[in-house]
């Protein structure tokens, strides 16, 4: 209940920025020695909030279905997407990760190229993956492997990390019990990576929807978040606020798929929730 | 029957690199089944390397190790000892309960069966009342109790500590010792505890094996005999004598060949050959 309310805060406070901003900033934008340090603050760059939620009930197009039927269909379609790229990209990292865990020199052999993918601009490797789409498979499942393509990296690099956490008395531990290299992952390993996991998995997560939104443009594919931002901002100075309600739509998917992390969570790290210490 | 025996043996980490150092070296120990035996020494004198061997943590360079009267890799797969560290090393996504359970389960003991064991063993510890609780939420002496609680969960016939009492505050420790020592007189466990207090090994042990850094070597074994273990045993003279022998034999200055034990206080320190191979320099 606190929680809610203080995102509800947090969401209050994000309006009031934004409102307020609108209210007191110049609407041509302020321009210190030829440069715009402060964007405009004028309707068409900065539509109300009030404007947008009530652009969210108006119709798409003249005597069309409302604008958050569209948004709500489009963003359903992309967590569609997002949830297949996630899921793919979650089990790579995971692979990886235990692979380089493994193997000290699959760690150095592979750890670098893992952060070398992620400095590749995604722009530039979309049309590439495109391109192999529609022969081998539909146009949607490129979308989503370039989500899983982003998803990987964080939980590649944080499970390892966790992986690598326990101390070596409980790798000793093991040890004494006999207990060999995938017993020690299931019983210790595993178990221990988990607090590192998580915080990767909502990370993993924000950038399958970066990268499920991306992908779309990129490729064209029709039906998502991705295309409805780019459909709508064409519209941006007759409908400003028109392309806001897609952008919500977006944040609601990121949303959405941060609570679904935290769904697997909460079972998972029971015993972080009890802290008080017996002392006697 | 001999729990632990070892014949020549030395460990050298970092072998042929310049970094080279000889942890160990000529150590032949032989512990009879049954005995509670400390190891007591300076820092780096190698007493925790010397229980790492024992367990087959880390191989020895040369020589011989055997616990229960095999090689040492062996009785590690067999399970023929419980181990406990300094730090209480307990799973921390894990109850209590279940974490005496591990190595029963790593052995593939039936449910039924774990939970028996466990249930017994912590009530032999004294946290029946705490099966449920995460470790967490457990004092540091609680925790340790249940490390205890899980090194005896296989009813190992050899049990090996590393400095387990180490960070407890006195009382807790005293009363530790207590319960250990009685828990081993249950059971009939052979006990190799390292430790750098002397009045605890004294208090705890038939043997005290104390140790010398650089290389780390035996320099002295000493036999303490107390009678029974108690608040009164931590008073007699026989247990003023035999801490006075240990921190003689520490410091390098040599006992007195024969015994150094009060007459009639049931104290027997007889100290060993390599006594007084080590005090003549």
């Amino acid at each position: 209940m606190r929680r809610v309310l203080s995102a509800g805060a947090g969401l209050v406070v994000l309006i009031a920025l934004w409102e307020g901003y609108k209210a007191v900033g110049n609407p041509d934008g302020t321009v210190l020695f030829g440069v715009r340090i402060l964007p405009r603050a004028d309707d068409l760059s900065m539509p109300h909030v009030w404007e947008m939620l009530s652009r969210l009930g108006r119709p798409e197009l003249t005597g069309g279905r409302p604008v958050w039927q569209a948004v709500l269909s489009a963003s359903v379609f992309t967590l569609g997407i997002t949830t297949v790229g996630f899921a793919a990209g979650a089990v790579i990292g995971l692979l990886l990760a235990v692979a380089m865990q493994r193997f000290r020199i699959v760690e150095r052999g592979l750890l670098p190229y893992v952060i070398l993918s992620q400095t590749v601009p995604l722009v530039a490797l979309a049309p590439l993956i495109a391109g192999w789409g529609g022969t081998v498979w539909p146009e949607w499942m490129t979308v989503a492997v370039i989500a899983a393509y982003l998803a990987f990296f964080p939980v590649a690099v944080g499970m390892l990390r966790g992986l690598q956490s326990p101390q070596a008395a409980g790798v000793e531990l093991m040890r004494s019990y006999a207990a060999g290299w995938w017993r020690t992952l299931v019983k210790l390993r595993l178990p221990a990576a988990l607090p590192y996991l998580f915080p990767a998995l909502r990370l993993a997560g924000a950038a399958a929807v970066v990268g499920a939104v991306v992908g779309e443009i990129s490729t064209g594919t029709r039906g998502g978040v991705g295309r409805l931002i780019i459909e709508y901002s064409r519209e941006a100075t007759s409908d400003p606020a028109k392309v806001y309600t897609a952008m919500l739509g977006a944040a609601l998917l990121g949303l959405v798929v941060a609570a679904l992390v935290s769904l697997l969570e909460l079972p998972l790290m029971r015993h972080r929730r009890r802290v008080s210490v017996v002392t006697m | 029957m001999t729990a632990v025996s070892l014949s020549g043996v030395s460990k050298v980490f970092n072998q042929g690199r310049p970094d080279e150092v000889t942890a160990l070296t000529g150590i032949d120990l032989a512990i009879p089944a049954g005995q509670f035996v400390s190891l007591i020494g300076p820092s780096g004198c190698g007493k925790s390397t010397l229980l790492r061997l024992i367990a087959d943590l880390i191989p020895a360079t040369t020589g011989t190790v055997e616990v229960a009267g095999k090689p040492a890799a062996r009785a590690r797969l067999d399970q023929e000892y419980g181990i406990a560290f300094q730090q209480a090393g307990l799973f921390e996504w894990r109850t209590v309960q279940r974490n005496v359970e591990l190595p029963l389960e790593l052995r593939g003991a039936s449910r039924a069966e774990r939970r028996a064991r466990a249930t017994e063993m912590l009530a032999l510890v004294g946290l029946a009342d705490f099966a449920g609780h995460y470790p967490a939420q457990l004092s540091g002496g609680m925790q340790q109790r249940v490390a205890i609680a899980r090194a005896l969960a296989v009813h190992p016939p050899l049990l090996l500590m590393d400095e387990p009492f180490g960070a407890l505050d006195e009382m807790t420790r005293e009363r530790l010792q207590s319960e250990l020592l009685a828990i081993c007189a249950q059971t009939g466990t052979s006990t190799v505890f390292v430790t750098h207090s002397i009045s605890e090994a004294v208090f705890l042990s038939d043997r005290v094996v104390v140790m010398s850094p650089r290389p780390g070597r035996i320099t002295a074994t000493i036999d303490v005999e107390l009678g029974t273990r108690d608040d009164a045993a931590r008073q007699s003279p026989a247990y003023f004598a035999a801490i006075t022998s240990v921190r003689r034999a520490l410091r390098g200055t040599g006992t007195v060949p024969g015994s150094v034990g009060a007459e009639g206080a049931g104290a027997v320190v007889a100290p060993s050959p390599r006594t007084s191979e080590a005090t003549a320099p």
